[in-house]
């Protein structure tokens, strides 16, 4: 669990950070969100210690940062950030192993968490690892980027816009990994982004920031439906507010479910139980279809979801 | 092994002329016809490269310590106070022609080896100041900064981190002042340290073309092989840590 209580940060007289309180719980994906310039970046670089704290109290798991070594704070702390400073002289694989090195672990244990990773983050561990970063795509470097931060094991994540400047397929990809990782892992995660679809699609909770201080900090759901002042309105966009809301929930969450599969026709176009339930709307109005299979892996039909059953689901 | 194929070589024909330059007389009654003292003889060829080697190594090592160290110090939280003054004065002590160097160094430390190596060290401080500076400051502070996230001392970081990034910058420093050292050491000859140069500062002196030819001849190459050995070096270090 991460505490901040009253902390403040400023740059002499410019205030970045004003007195905000925030409690991450254990397992929790918290994303900051807000403006280019709002303190985002500074209250994570506070939590890790990179950036000393001007007043207020950050605890981890009821510890004051401040009383604990520095170092051995930011070992049990992964850290991406979105121009991933992977060390140039490097391989990947070395970079990735850097805190198990820190950690001293022994050599086949280093090198076994490398492969696992670099597989997990949808990497190479055969042609990828011996790479240099410079050999890299922008995408591939976010990738080992991630893997770095989690190499350790760390209890905590620390993520600052790891996923920006990035396409949107890849960035879509990265963000299905990461849930799937969060899924498997559950670490605790503090994650910057200014991309309210990112953040609404990753968060357990969202803080919104402005101009150093918190808005509202609450599940996407709440923000979505209760936006707190015009400002968190205007994030989140007020247009297709009812779309988002349809994005948080995946078919899974409403679907009739078959007592055993069935063959499916393989002429109809089915949904998988990950869709969510805005694209699985998209697919039924494409289709001018009432209802529709949800197919497995294998290509079997689990379930079907009705259109009404869609709607609903976003009530 | 290509790279260090030329330094050798080099090495090799440097080493051979030192020791056979006596035996080529009749090659240099060429150049000096009028004259049967062809060859300087005060002392060994020998003995002259291996002092002048051995000025330039010492003035060299003391001076990237030095420099290196400076380099580092104002580069951290502690000394950055002083990085201004120190990267002005690497920037305008460079402006300093040597033989002036050499000259204040006298009426200090009177004549011989120790004026000179004095001299060269400070002369040659300047160059490696200024690539540890530069190369220490042209890092990517995300790597600074994703480095210290994971988790690294500063000590870690250091030698890690910028030292390795850093060090082809740094290195290219040393090979600037050990080139630029090997040339003034001669002239050090002129306050009475004993180098390459003393065979062609008799030679001027005695109107002996021959002399001069031959202190020439072995200057040029030591500052040829060990410019090449140089080369490897960095060439090396740039395997190492691909970059
Ligand atoms: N080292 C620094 N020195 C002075 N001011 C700083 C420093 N770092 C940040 N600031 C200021 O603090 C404020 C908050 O910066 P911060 O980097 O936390 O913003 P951010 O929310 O991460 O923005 P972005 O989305 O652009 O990354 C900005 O106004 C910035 O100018
Ligand atoms: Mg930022």
């Amino acid at each position: 669990m991460i505490e901040l209580k009253g902390v403040t940060r400023r740059f002499g007289d410019a205030v970045a950070v004003d007195n905000i309180d925030l409690t991450i719980e254990t397992g929790e994906v918290c994303v900051l969100v807000g403006s280019s310039g709002c303190g985002k970046s500074t209250t994570l670089r506070m939590i890790n210690r990179l950036l000393p704290r001007t007043s207020g109290e950050i605890l981890v798991d009821g510890e004051d940062i401040n009383k604990a070594d520095p170092e051995a704070l930011r070992l049990n702390m992964g850290y991406a950030i979105q121009s991933t400073g992977l060390f140039p002289h490097w391989t990947v694989a070395r970079n990735i192993g850097v805190v198990p090195d820190l950690l001293k672990w022994p050599t086949h244990k280093r090198d076994e968490r490398v492969s696992e990773l670099l597989t997990l983050l949808g990497l190479d561990p055969a042609t990828d690892a011996i790479k240099y970063p410079h050999q890299l795509s922008g995408g591939q470097a976010q990738r080992v980027g991630v893997a770095r931060a989690l190499a350790g094991d760390p209890n905590i994540l620390l993520m600052d816009e790891p996923f920006g400047a990035l396409d949107a397929i890849t960035r879509e990809n990265l963000q299905q990994e990461m849930l799937r990782i969060q899924r498997q892992l559950s670490k605790t995660t503090v994650f910057v982004t200014h991309d309210i679809d990112e953040a609404l699609k990753l968060a357990t909770r969202i803080a919104v920031m402005d101009q150093g201080r918190i808005i509202q900090h609450d599940t996407p759901e709440a923000i979505l439906r209760r936006p707190a002042s015009a400002f968190v309105e205007n994030l989140i966009g007020k247009g297709d507010r009812g779309l988002k809301l349809l994005a948080l929930r995946t078919v899974g969450d409403v679907m009739e479910r078959y007592p055993r599969p069935r063959q499916s026709d393989p002429l109809t176009e089915g949904l998988k139980e990950t869709d969510s339930l805005r694209a699985a709307l998209s697919v039924m109005v494409w289709q001018n279809s009432d209802q529709l299979p949800v197919l497995s892996e294998a290509g079997d039909a689990v379930g079907t979801v009705k259109r009404e059953q869609l709607l609903q689901g976003g009530v | 092994m290509r790279p260090w194929l030329a330094p050798v070589a080099l090495i090799a024909v440097l080493c051979a002329l030192a020791a056979l330059l006596p035996a080529m007389a009749p090659l240099f009654s060429w150049v000096e016809p009028n004259t049967d003292s062809l060859i300087y003889t005060r002392d060994s060829f020998w003995f002259l490269l291996q002092s002048h080697i051995w000025l330039v190594l010492v003035s060299a090592t003391i001076g990237t310590l030095v420099a290196v160290s400076a380099g580092i110090f104002v580069t951290r939280p502690a000394g950055r106070d002083f990085l201004p003054l120190v990267s002005q004065v690497a920037s305008i002590g460079q402006t300093v022609p040597p033989v002036a160097v050499l000259a204040l160094a006298v009426p200090a430390m009177g004549f011989g080896e120790k004026p000179t190596l004095l001299a060269l060290v400070l002369y040659g401080l300047l160059p490696i100041l200024r690539n540890t500076l530069a190369g220490l400051g042209g890092i990517n502070p995300a790597v600074l900064e994703s480095a210290k996230g994971m988790g690294m001392s500063s000590a870690q970081v250091l030698f890690k981190v910028e030292l390795p990034l850093a060090g082809r910058v740094i290195l290219a420093g040393i090979r600037t002042s050990v080139t630029i050292n090997i040339a003034t050491a001669a002239i050090g000859s002129t306050i009475g340290a004993r180098t390459l140069g003393d065979p062609v500062i008799a030679g001027l002196v005695n109107g002996n073309t021959a002399y001069v030819v031959q202190g020439a001849i072995l200057i040029g190459l030591l500052a040829l092989a060990t410019d090449s050995l140089f080369e490897a070096i960095e060439r090396a270090w740039g395997r190492t840590f691909s970059i």
